[in-house]
């Protein structure tokens, strides 16, 4: 009996599980069908609506790795979106939280073949390899523009375009603001991973903080991800234990950094986005994202029949604040005015390139030179893209 | 006592109308849920069927989607037949991932592919096996609970991983997103021909197969059933209750370690973090879903695959934000578990000259 | 100057003052999971109603400026939340574990969905007591700065051990908890017991949720929990089902997550993916070393988890 019962049972399981899959089908068939009429016409609205601004509109997808509004990254190319949403003849598709796994490259074969994207900005660093790369040789006539600078001449598909801001300028200006505003002459710096972009904030801060005061040491706590608010909390608390009066940061969502060091009554200097809101006694200043400026010069160069296949689109664009790539945060309240004029002044001669922020000789923070006494390197120079070290005066490591 | 036809007949329209109604009542909810937020319901029902289901293309996202689910649906399926409840699957996926790409930078590019592979399965395998293997272990040497120790352990596998691709194992050049060093392209798993699912789906079936006849087939499996059954009468039958619980956890763990092979060798090329991206935890809801039952399973993963397929369209489309998959998910469940409970209470499903429902034991339902 | 920088000491500092500011939800929501388990069911889905907790306290701190309003909300939602697991699990062949996942899922879609509003705008946060107002170290005056919401969970654990030692109700939990046959013996409704025991320990879940957002860190982002609401399970068993033990666990568990940090301020820096599993090793190796295979764990409720 008992083996009876054993092989009837899954059979039971297995029909009903099956059954229950088709019927989940069929319903949503079924009430597809009563309700396609009114999609249709949706539809056909749109479309009649995009061509009377004149041809099929420019479909744009953005992917997000993490939520729109975290007040940091993810929010920061959300607002570029949103700009040329405004754009006439464009329209965007969007989609949150996908990680990255073979989802990205579903989320980008579904814009492409439900929603009709030629253009696709997936923004995250780890969508690029080996999901753009992936799907963009699936689809050579779809247009990918990835955040970071990994383009690689000869390797990556030709439809594939990097563009990267380069934060290094605007960070060296915040360094030097923090270094003339520290009163104790140490800075703190809380970062999510011992990564490339990550590595570029952090020295050229510290190369601004000590352009300023030579021996100004910058303390730094890696949280080992991008986004840990309890972490980033005990680090900044930790940070103001160790007697820092200044702190600046790279992780995903810099709002707990900020306002814990505004209650611990310390300096703060943002990243990302604009947060003076967040602290108005303790906010510096710090530099964001102007992607709503970068993405609208995208669109124009599409618009007018520019692609990157054809290399009229450059493959690899980066800008730094002369490119309006990046800018500055107005600065705070607790920002003397010769500070500013100095900030301002430095950011004039960074603009128009009679001051470099990688000028020799730098060494590691192991004492190693990196670069060679009186070699000056750009910030768009690719051996930066390359830093895998901590420049002297950053107190941390890189690597677990 | 042999069931009457009637009776049979009475259960399999139960079995087919308890789930199909559970899912009509959560796609209702689902439904009114919208509707307070303002999007037209029956849109949102079209969609989801076009981006799950409405085509080939788009089931092979579900599909795709599926894959490794059935796979680490197992690491909670099998021990749940000697009564065990592990919900380490994360943990062991991610351990496998590790064994794999070992293996894979060890050998690759001095072996066929072939080799390469088969070596690359067999190191996810033990690695996943030995992880929850050691849960089994702990459990009946130790007496540790195996819920508890098996959700540890997922934090510290997922630790382990992360020290390993940013530490020790790291690829100097993985500078944006730390890595593990490449395995070559030649080794990777393809997809399977004309589609772009990858061979992780085969796995998962077979898997799955293989697991359903050794459960319900063989002596191993009668022993294991009697065990999770009365733990205290097996041992007075003489069966040998601690080998079977490593056995079993081992086999488990090993499913949810060739997940983590699979997500090596046939989508990543390298292990780092993107290892760890709930597949898991996913998996034990897939088991619960199921009952233990590995077809079932399959079944199981297919429609969740689907759910999570639709996630994008709702945001695209509906606008709406990325957090409605999970109301969706969680609502699909809810109803789904709840339906259970109506087996053999609802009255149009009885018989009337029935002579007295006979009580099933719970690990066997 | 010199007087103001801690060095080495910093890192006791820093470890105790995270005991209470990161033990906090943990002491919450490991004395919600003691009360709910000592009636004899798991629930695992209390990640989703400290979310849940989280959000909503936020939003209500926001949207009428009263913190205190916020925290009574979170208990409320909470509550909410634990009504369904509740009721789900108590039908006949759900498993308890399975509703947890599925809740864990539901509660977070719920707190992440309606949340959306709520990430940026800050919420007046709760007051603190400043207790370290005679020291001039702002160290010591910071990690001296405690919440009230912390006092009240502190002062709750020795209450619930004297509830369910010397308390008709508490006697009826464990009844029910430990055997349920006895429990109908004594004229108690099981199905009630349980009920307002999951009840009653999703609505401290949610409060631990409101410490999250309204006090420590003091955001709400939905990446807020690490994990606080499925740690608790392995805290309740960590700590033997003893509401008292829950209070130290949670300081423990607390001051883990501040040790990392902590030590890479003062220059040690290996391994901190390592230090950030540390919590967690530590429970294991309690767990392997102190259980035992011949008997079950002292403290456990019989009836714990057999589906009866």
């Amino acid at each position: 009996m008992s083996t009876r019962r054993s092989l009837y049972l899954p059979r039971r399981q297995v029909i009903r599980g099956l059954l229950a899959t088709t019927a989940f089908g069929v319903t949503s068939r079924l009430v597809g069908c009563s309700s396609a009429p009114e999609s249709d016409a949706g539809k056909t609205g749109a479309e009649t609506a995009g061509s009377s601004g004149g041809d099929k509109p420019l479909v744009v997808g953005f992917i997000y790795v993490g939520s729109k509004d975290d007040f940091g990254f993810n929010q920061a190319h959300a607002e570029g979106a949103a700009a040329i949403a405004k754009l006439p003849g464009v329209k965007i598709v969007e989609q949150a939280n996908v990680p990255e796994t073979t989802e990205v490259q579903e989320a980008m074969r579904n814009m492409i073949e439900q929603d009709g994207a030629t253009v696709l900005v997936p923004t995250s660093f780890g969508y690029f390899d080996p999901h753009i790369v992936k799907i963009a040789g699936e689809f050579p006539e779809v247009q990918f523009f990835h955040f970071g600078a990994l383009y690689q001449e000869g390797k990556t598909p030709k439809n594939i375009g990097s563009f990267f801001g380069d934060v290094d300028e605007g960070q060296y200006v915040a360094g030097r603001v923090a270094a003339q505003t520290s009163k104790k002459g140490k800075l703190g710096f809380v970062a999510a991973k011992p990564i490339t972009p990550v590595l570029r904030n952090l020295n050229s801060f510290v190369l601004g903080a000590r352009s300023v005061k030579p021996d100004i040491q910058v303390q730094v706590i890696f949280t080992g991800d991008w986004s840990l608010p309890v972490k980033e909390a005990e680090a900044t608390n930790s940070l103001a234990d160790q007697g820092v009066d200044v702190i600046s940061m790279h992780v995903d969502s810099p709002k707990v950094v900020i306002e814990t060091a505004e209650k611990r009554g310390i300096y703060s200097s943002g990243f990302h986005a604009v947060q003076s809101s967040l602290a108005p006694k303790g906010y510096l200043t710090g530099t964001a994202w102007d992607f709503p400026s970068v993405y609208t010069q995208y669109v124009e160069q599409i618009k007018s029949g520019k692609k990157l296949m054809d290399g009229s689109i450059p493959h690899l664009t980066r800008g730094g604040l002369k490119e309006k790539f990046v800018k500055l945060a107005p600065y705070g309240a607790a920002v003397s005015d010769a500070t500013k004029k100095d900030a301002d002044a430095t950011q004039a001669k960074l603009i128009d390139g009679s001051l470099y922020v990688y000028k020799g000789e730098v060494k590691d923070n192991a004492g190693k030179a990196i670069i060679a006494a009186g070699k000056n390197l750009k910030v768009t120079d690719p051996a930066l893209d390359k830093m895998d070290w901590l420049v002297a005066g950053a107190l941390g490591k890189v690597g677990g | 006592m042999q069931s009457p036809r009637r009776q049979h007949w009475g259960k399999t329209l139960e079995s087919i109308c308890l789930p199909v109604g559970a899912l009509l009542f959560s796609l209702v909810l689902f439904g009114i849920f919208c509707a307070a937020v303002g999007s037209n319901p029956f849109e949102v029902y079209a969609s989801i069927h076009k981006a799950a289901f409405g085509n080939w293309r788009s089931f092979q996202n579900t599909l795709i989607r599926a894959a490794p689910l059935m796979l680490t649906a197992l690491c909670t399926a099998l021990p749940a037949r000697l009564g065990l409840v592990i919900i380490g699957n994360e943990g062991a996926l991610v351990m496998g991932g590790i064994g794999a790409i070992i293996v894979g930078l060890g050998l690759g590019g001095n072996a066929p592919p072939l080799v390469v592979q088969i070596g690359m399965a067999l190191a996810g395998l033990l690695f996943g096996g030995l992880w929850i293997g050691a849960v089994g272990a702990l459990r009946h040497y130790r007496g540790v609970n195996e819920t508890i120790s098996s959700l540890l352990m997922n934090y510290i596998a997922i630790a382990f991983l992360n020290h390993l691709v940013n530490g020790p194992m790291k690829d100097p050049s993985s500078l944006n997103k730390p890595s593990s060093f490449p395995i070559p392209a030649v080794d990777m798993l393809g997809v399977l021909p004309g589609t772009r699912i990858h061979y992780g789906l085969i796995y998962g079936i077979v898997a799955c197969v293989i697991a359903y006849v050794l459960i319900q087939r063989t002596t191993f499996g009668f022993a294991a059933r009697t065990a999770g059954g009365n733990i205290r009468a097996a041992r007075i039958a003489g069966l040998p209750v601690g080998k079977l619980t490593m056995a079993i956890c081992f086999l488990a763990g090993s499913c949810a370690g060739l997940a983590g092979m699979v997500e090596v060798a046939a989508v990543h090329g390298r292990a780092n973090e993107s290892l760890n991206a709930g597949y898991g935890y996913s998996g034990i809801l897939v088991a619960f879903i199921a009952r233990y039952n590995p077809l079932a399973a399959t079944v199981v993963a297919v429609l969740l695959g689907g759910i999570l397929a639709s996630g994008g369209i709702l945001q695209r489309v509906h606008n709406l934000p990325d957090a409605t998959v999970l109301v969706f998910q969680g609502l699909v469940f809810l109803v789904v578990m709840y339906s259970e409970s109506l087996y053999g209470r609802l009255a149009i499903f009885k018989e009337r000259h029935e002579v007295k429902p006979t009580r099933q034991p719970a690990a066997v339902v | 100057m010199a007087a103001e920088t801690v060095g080495w000491w910093g890192v006791p500092l820093a470890i105790a003052a995270g005991t209470m500011r990161g033990g906090t939800p943990f002491l919450f929501v490991s004395l919600g999971e003691c009360l709910t388990e000592k009636s004899g069911k798991i629930n695992l889905g209390l990640e989703g109603t400290l979310l849940t907790g989280a959000m909503s306290a936020y939003a209500i701190s926001y949207l009428t400026g009263s913190p205190w309003l916020g925290v009574l909300m979170a208990g409320v939602s909470g509550m909410a939340l634990g009504f369904i697991h509740a009721w789900l699990t108590q039908q006949p062949k759900v498993n308890d574990v399975a509703v947890g996942i599925a809740m864990i899922i539901f509660g977070s879609g719920i707190a992440f969905f309606l949340g959306k509003p709520f990430i940026q705008p800050s919420a007046p946060q709760l007051p603190t007591f400043d207790l370290g107002g005679w020291s001039s170290i702002s160290s010591l005056q910071e990690a001296l700065r405690i919440s009230p919401l912390f006092l009240l969970g502190v002062a709750l654990a020795p209450a619930m051990t004297w509830f369910f030692k010397s308390t008709r109700w508490g006697l009826f939990i464990r009844a029910v908890g430990d055997s349920p046959d006895a429990a109908l013996a004594m004229g108690v409704s099981i199905k009630k017991v349980r009920m307002l025991s999951i009840i009653a320990g999703s609505f401290l879940a949610g409060i631990g949720g409101a410490s999250l957002s309204l006090y420590y860190p003091g955001i709400w982002s939905e990446r807020i929990s690490t994990g606080q609401g499925l740690m608790a399970v392995a805290l309740v068993i960590f700590a033997r089902w003893q509401p008292m033990q829950c209070l130290y666990a949670s300081l423990l568990f607390g001051g883990a997550q501040a040790f990392g940090p902590a030590l890479q301020s003062v220059g040690i820096t290996q391994g901190y993916y390592l230090f950030n599993a540390a919590p967690y090793i530590l429970t294991l190796g309690i767990m392997i070393l102190t259980c035992s295979p011949t008997r079950t764990i002292s403290g456990a409720p019989g009836a714990l988890g057999s589906g009866s």
